[in-house]
């Protein structure tokens, strides 16, 4: 018998490439590549000088601390800010027991929440002239890991939280206009990021069931509502969100008299109604997704329209819209610092009147700069969780 | 047969559970209630305005205006609120048209770095796009205006380019061209020219085809035209356009084009916001075209560009089209966000209209149909647009 020769062994290729190969691979691979790596490296240069030397040796950064609690809540009382704690602590305790019983998107919300607030938390704890309870932040932080712990695998508290969520609207109004002995705290008080994050909330939250319902209008059968719903979703979406802002200050006053609106009220009104009709055709994508043999189908077995609607089309059309919704929210976000141009203090609006102050001229960089990141850091949390929804759901 | 039918089918339905009549009663129902709504809307309005001593018309609009707008077509206070309102539809027309060009030429070379092959090229592409994308549009619009612009040295110690731009507190200097007596003998020589250069194009198409090559058929063409206009430029007397400089002349400069800090801010804010969004519609569409197109045209040899500009472009685009025109429109929308810097557009003068004559609801009227014709127009010509590059093939 002759004996067969063992194949050679060969190495396996290297995975690990080291850095001179990968600098090679990624940055010199052609001359054009090498002529683009330098250029990028001169740019850097030049932007990242002009902006450390400016950050660190120019600019006077001790107009953010000295303003930070008009920052984040405005004109609101000192004495009555534990309300806006509780306010704080009792959303993230539901944040932290819905994570803890669905997992998920919950899950996912709580830890950006929880990893940002933490991160903030250590930076404001170091800070000489921070808030006066600079602790709670962490305080918060605390509270919901804890309620996340808490709230693992307890299926029978779902009624609850849900139930809580419901309520934790009108609750948070109630602690921050005040009640039964609490002194008023005006909503003209009401500023900063808090006023940003309220008129978020509310668009969101008021937008989304009207949207629905202006998309399934759109693709309704009957004539005078189809119509009416593409009229008002067309002539929204082909203006302006300032006329709408603007239109919403000083027409309500003409056409409701009997009505005493308050601004903010009459802001949140502009905005709803303007995300409304955006909300629609994000929603009216994913219903001309569904196949018309699931509304041939829920009839067959007898469910009639709302029924349809509410049981087979609307759970499969969301969900597949779920990216292109939580874009809208986040572009809803950025546009509440459009109330600026009429005169509210949100997040912008603060801004606007801390550089008019005489005590801090000439530092509206530091200012804008501050704001930005503040937005910044909210609207890429929003990106970051839809992105990761995406992923999750193998969709968009 | 009838009488083996169940006795509900062949009884005739009662018309409160026929859907039909249902229907109908719906939207009639509906249309009363919108009506309803509406009538109450009026009838408010018009105890309003009989408050405030106004009646609903538009002969204001040949009143005279009587307050200045900055910039813009040729206006005087003494012109028709009419003729005010045309000049901001003008203006924001012009930041509109622009800012379009500028931002798609900076969403498509930011969209494309975004997929280089180089690391460094890439990541600054994507951080550009994060960060500017996830900050309000107003906030960025009054950081280059208050934070940017405004902070420039002032006119005397302006910074200059290349000894003919100028940039201060009071606004961006460009020289403008000035068309010479000598301009009509160019001209001459650039319609000879493309003459020539039709020629030569159809010549080489011809060529091309007998051969049954691929190439490029302007490859004759095109340089041809540039040497004619080229050599055309020297050989006119006096050069047929000079360049006007602005110069200083007492306290500002006078001469050549000039933009003011609010247009600068605007168009800059406007540019740098929907750049990064139209590059993110751009990286998304080519990454749409399918990866065997990119290989089969390495299998054929093309090089890298010509993969780019024969085989991935032109199918990107019937991905682009769509999202690209809404940004479009964002962008025209936006404009509007002048009115917080002080740039006389169309709702910023509009706005100005409404408190000098107290007229808001007709003022708004005119307002909302200016965006939405200006909407339609653009969604218009982008679906003609769409349709074109569609019907390629398909």
């Amino acid at each position: 018998m002759e004996e067969q020769a063992p194949s050679p062994v060969m190495k396996p290729p290297t995975k690990s490439k080291g850095i001179l190969r990968w600098t090679k691979e990624n940055l010199f691979n052609t001359w054009y590549n090498a002529l683009f790596t330098l250029l990028a490296v001169v740019f850097l240069y030049v932007v990242f000088k002009g902006l450390l030397t400016w950050a660190f040796t120019e600019a006077n950064w001790g107009v953010i601390p000295a303003n930070l609690q008009i920052f984040l809540v405005g004109a609101y009382p000192k004495d009555e800010i534990w309300r806006v704690w509780i306010v704080i602590y009792t959303l993230g305790l539901l944040l932290g027991l819905s994570a803890g019983i669905w997992g998920g998107l919950a899950l996912r919300l709580a830890l950006v929440i929880g990893g940002v607030g933490g991160g903030v938390g250590i930076i404001l704890a170091f800070f000489p002239a921070a808030l006066s309870n600079r602790f709670g932040l962490l305080g918060g932080v605390a509270l919901l890991a804890g309620s996340l712990f808490l709230g693992r695998g307890r299926k029978e508290l779902r009624l609850w939280v849900l139930g809580g969520w419901l309520l934790s609207f009108p609750w948070t109004m109630i602690w921050l206009h005040g009640f039964a002995g609490l002194p008023t705290v005006f909503t003209s008080n009401w500023g900063g990021l808090l006023l940003t994050l309220i008129l978020a909330a509310v668009g969101i939250v008021v937008s989304f069931p009207l949207g629905v319902l202006l998309a399934l209008g759109r693709r309704s059968n009957l004539p005078a509502i189809k119509w009416f719903s593409t009229a008002y979703i067309e002539t929204v979406r082909g203006v302006p969100l300032v006329t709408i802002l603007f239109m919403a200050q000083i027409m309500v006053p003409i056409f409701l008299p009997d009505f005493r609106l308050d601004k903010i009220l009459r802001a949140m009104l502009g905005i709803t109604l303007f995300s409304a009709a955006y909300m629609a055709e994000n929603v009216r994508g994913g219903l001309q997704a569904i196949p018309k043999g699931q509304h041939e189908a829920a009839h067959a077995l007898g469910l009639n329209y709302p029924l349809t609607m509410l049981l087979i089309v609307l759970p499969q059309a969301l969900r597949s819209v779920i990216p292109a919704i939580v874009g809208q929210f986040i572009s809803l976000f950025k546009d509440t610092s459009l109330v600026t141009v009429i005169g509210l203090l949100d997040l912008l609006g603060i801004a606007k009147t801390v550089i008019a102050n005489p005590d801090w001229l000439g530092l509206q960089a530091e200012v804008y700069l501050f704001a930005a990141a503040i937005y910044f850091v909210f609207s890429y949390s929003m990106s970051y969780i839809s992105q990761r929804i995406e992923d999750a759901l193998g969709v968009g | 047969m009838e009488n083996n039918l169940p006795k509900s089918v062949s009884e005739k339905i009662p018309f409160w559970r026929d859907v039909r009549v249902l229907r109908v009663l719906f939207q009639v129902g509906f249309l009363i209630g919108i009506l309803l709504l509406a009538g109450i809307l009026y009838m408010n309005m018009l105890r309003g305005l009989r408050g405030l001593g106004l009646t609903l018309n538009l002969d204001f609009l040949n009143d005279e205006a009587g307050f200045g707008i900055s910039e813009g077509i040729a206006y005087e206070p003494s012109d028709t609120y009419l003729r005010a309102f045309w000049v901001g539809v003008i203006n924001t027309i012009k930041v509109s048209i622009i800012g379009i060009v500028c931002a798609t030429i900076l969403g498509l070379v930011v969209g494309i770095a975004r997929l280089s092959s180089n690391w460094l090229v890439r990541n600054i592409a994507a951080i550009y796009v994060e960060c500017f994308r996830n900050i309000p549009l107003l906030l960025q619009i009054l950081f280059w205006y208050t934070a940017v612009i405004l902070q420039l040295p002032s006119v005397r110690q302006s910074f200059t380019f290349f000894g003919g731009v100028f940039i201060n507190q009071r606004g961006v200097y460009l020289p403008s061209p000035q068309a010479t007596s000598g301009v009509q003998i160019w001209l001459g020589c650039l319609a000879g020219g493309v003459i020539l250069a039709v020629i030569l194009y159809l010549v080489r198409l011809r060529k091309l085809r007998q051969m049954e090559q691929p190439g490029f058929p302007a490859k004759w063409a095109l340089p041809a035209f540039l040497l004619v206009a080229f050599v055309g430029w020297f050989l006119t007397p006096g050069r047929p356009f000079t360049w006007e400089l602005p110069a200083l002349k007492g306290f500002n400069f006078a001469g050549g084009t000039y933009l003011s800090p609010e247009f600068s801010a605007l168009l800059i804010g406007l540019v740098i916001y929907t750049g990064a969004f139209i590059a993110e519609v751009v990286r998304s569409g080519i990454q749409a075209v399918a990866k065997g197109q990119r290989e089969a045209a390495k299998a054929i040899g093309l090089n890298e560009f010509q993969t780019l500009r024969l085989i991935v472009l032109p199918q990107a685009l019937r991905v682009i089209a769509p999202p690209l025109t809404s940004q479009y429109l964002n962008l025209t929308k936006n404009s509007s966000l002048a009115v917080a810097i002080g740039f006389p557009d169309l709702f910023n003068v509009g706005n100005t209209m409404m408190n000098q004559t107290g007229q808001s609801i007709p003022i708004f009227g005119m307002i909302m149909m200016s965006y939405l014709i200006i909407s339609l127009t653009t969604s218009a010509y982008m679906n003609w647009y769409n349709r074109r590059i569609n019907q390629i093939g398909r």
